[in-house]
């Protein structure tokens, strides 16, 4: 396979880009290359930023002085087997997310399942049957971009977004699904809602996730809700 | 330590050091001065290290009563301070003592920042004091400041019974590039990219930390916004109106909007002090005159930390 295209982002920063699309190929080679580049550790490295089809790498140039960045770069990810070795497809962690779905949780169940022609059991049973992959994180802090929802529950985004969506709400905006793990504004279509933190920047480990773990949501009642609620 | 008593907070007053790095694969935004270096010279007059969080004011700034004297400093837009009515410079040392130390109108520029002995010593989050304002966390309550506020500010300075401060100072600007309406930026392969640096753009009213917004006629847009790809602080964006976007310290970490290319971190100082409504232009350079004058400006701020360490 072609390696990926370097582009400029920054004085600090080059995009490793192996295509325009959202598919799970191409967003693992992202995950591969981000895992062969940390254990690489070089001495500049300062951030490996996942995206879909794209990867992020911050640097600091004092510690490549008088190189070219790019050709730094290119010779890091030169000694990258592509496609990845299984070494570098290293098991991913699966998160199993309870989700409390429909009335008082999920404003648009409903909704969303009329217009997908589908009854709501039938859509919680296919929201919360794959295993997703985090693509990326960003939009807000620990905010996941959940890749492998089932194309027949794509959803159109809200023509005006809410001006407040819930925290811990679980979500669908075109054929992407997600998570918000703070109260915000928001245009994407909401399911249910979990009790868990995703994101907490007193933490140690401040989200929840991270870039390339697995996901698995657990369809729980109101009564878990509070009770998960209340212990977090 | 010190506890200052915010008596009006100013227009957007935040606590912010150098920043967050590490963080950005979690959706966590650089935060932090828009301009590092004036916060770290500021820093450096006042003897601390430049890694310490100050203040950063904006447009109008607080009024602030210290209970025990300070030496402070102020590097940035020029900004009409004073200790109980007394008139204090930029740009040196000051030791002020207690009382109201006011800090008002910005002039000539959008930003100013104060730092102080000891630093604003507010719990770090994440590896920073900075406040993230959009993920409102850090710095103090994750949030700009409020009458009322105290601030944990460092230690105190010396009794003083006046102001006093020495007759030299430091000017940050560079004298070559005096104009701060212009941005040097490397473009990429993009169709609007070289377009951009052809026209005179005004900052629009809406700009804020996390971008500088440009209004102006519009550039050609493509269809419909691509995937969600990273995006770093100097990033220039094309929304579908046309208008691009610098992204300044406070932006997410990935945009699905074109990128039309970067402006250079040199610059993004002068960027933080455009104000609503100010024209501004930008300047095509070379990746090879990127690195030269990002080496120009690091030798410039060496030579003014050992300006300021020869005089203090």
């Amino acid at each position: 396979m072609s390696g990926p295209l370097i582009e400029l982002l920054g004085d600090d920063a080059l995009l490793l880009r192996f295509g325009d699309g959202i598919d799970g190929a191409t967003n693992q080679r992202v995950h591969a290359l981000a895992l062969h580049l940390r254990r690489l550790a070089p001495a500049w490295l300062r951030d490996l930023v996942p995206a879909y089809a794209s990867l992020g790498v911050f640097f600091d140039s004092a510690y490549m002085p008088g190189e070219d960045p790019r050709e730094v770069i290119a010779q890091a990810v030169a000694g990258w087997s592509d496609p990845p070795s299984p070494l570098e497809n290293a098991m991913p962690t699966l998160h199993e997310i309870p989700v409390c779905y429909g009335a008082g949780f999920g404003e648009d169940l409903a909704v969303a399942a009329r217009e997908l022609g589908l009854a709501e059991a039938e859509l919680i049973a296919r929201h919360s049957a794959p295993r997703y992959r985090v693509a990326m994180i960003g939009f807000a802090p620990g905010f996941p971009y959940l890749l492998g929802l089932d194309p027949a529950l794509a959803l159109p985004r809200l023509a005006t977004p809410r001006a407040r969506v819930p925290a811990g709400s679980v979500a669908v905006g075109g054929a992407q699904t997600g998570i918000y793990p703070h109260a915000s504004p928001g245009g994407w279509r909401l399911l249910g809602r979990t009790p868990l933190v995703l994101f907490d920047a007193r933490r140690d480990a401040p989200s929840l996730l991270l870039p390339g773990d697995e996901v698995r949501f657990v369809p729980i009642d109101a009564q878990a809700f509070a009770a998960l609620a209340g212990a977090a | 330590m010190s506890r200052w008593e915010v008596l009006s907070p100013g227009v957007q007053t935040t606590v912010q050091d150098q920043g967050r790095t590490g963080w950005r694969h979690l959706g966590v935004a650089r935060a932090g001065a828009l301009d590092p270096s004036a916060l770290a010279l500021a820093n450096r007059l006042v003897g601390n290290a430049e890694s310490c969080a100050g203040l950063e004011i904006v447009l109008q700034g607080p009024r602030l009563r210290l209970p025990r004297p300070s030496l402070i400093a102020l590097v940035g837009a020029h900004v009409q301070a004073s200790w109980n009515d007394l008139p204090l410079p930029m740009g040196r040392p000051i030791h002020v003592p207690a009382g109201e130390l006011k800090l008002g109108a910005v002039r000539d520029g959008a930003r100013a920042w104060l730092a102080m002995t000891g630093g604003m010593d507010v719990a770090p989050t994440l590896g920073s004091r900075s406040t993230d304002l959009r993920g409102g966390f850090g710095g103090h309550e994750g949030r700009a400041l409020r009458a009322g506020d105290l601030l944990p500010a460092g230690s105190a300075g010396a009794a003083t019974a006046q102001p006093r401060f020495p007759t030299w100072w430091i000017d940050p600007d560079d004298p070559w590039t005096v104009d701060r309406h212009v941005l040097r930026y490397v473009p990429l392969h993009h169709a609007a990219a070289s377009a951009l640096g052809t026209q005179r753009w005004r900052v629009h009213p809406n700009s804020n930390r996390q971008g500088l917004r440009l209004d102006g006629a519009p550039l050609e847009a493509q269809d419909g916004s691509g995937i969600s790809e990273p995006v770093a602080v100097g990033t220039l964006q094309l929304p579908p109106d046309g208008q691009p976007i610098l992204l300044l310290a406070d932006a997410q970490t990935v945009g699905g909007y074109p990128r039309l290319g970067h402006v250079i971190a040199c610059d993004l100082g002068r960027a933080a002090q455009l104000r609503p409504g100010e024209s501004v232009h930008f300047e095509p350079i070379d990746l090879r005159q990127a690195r030269a004058l990002a080496l120009g400006y690091q030798h410039r701020l060496a030579r003014l930390r050992l300006a300021i360490a020869q005089r203090l």
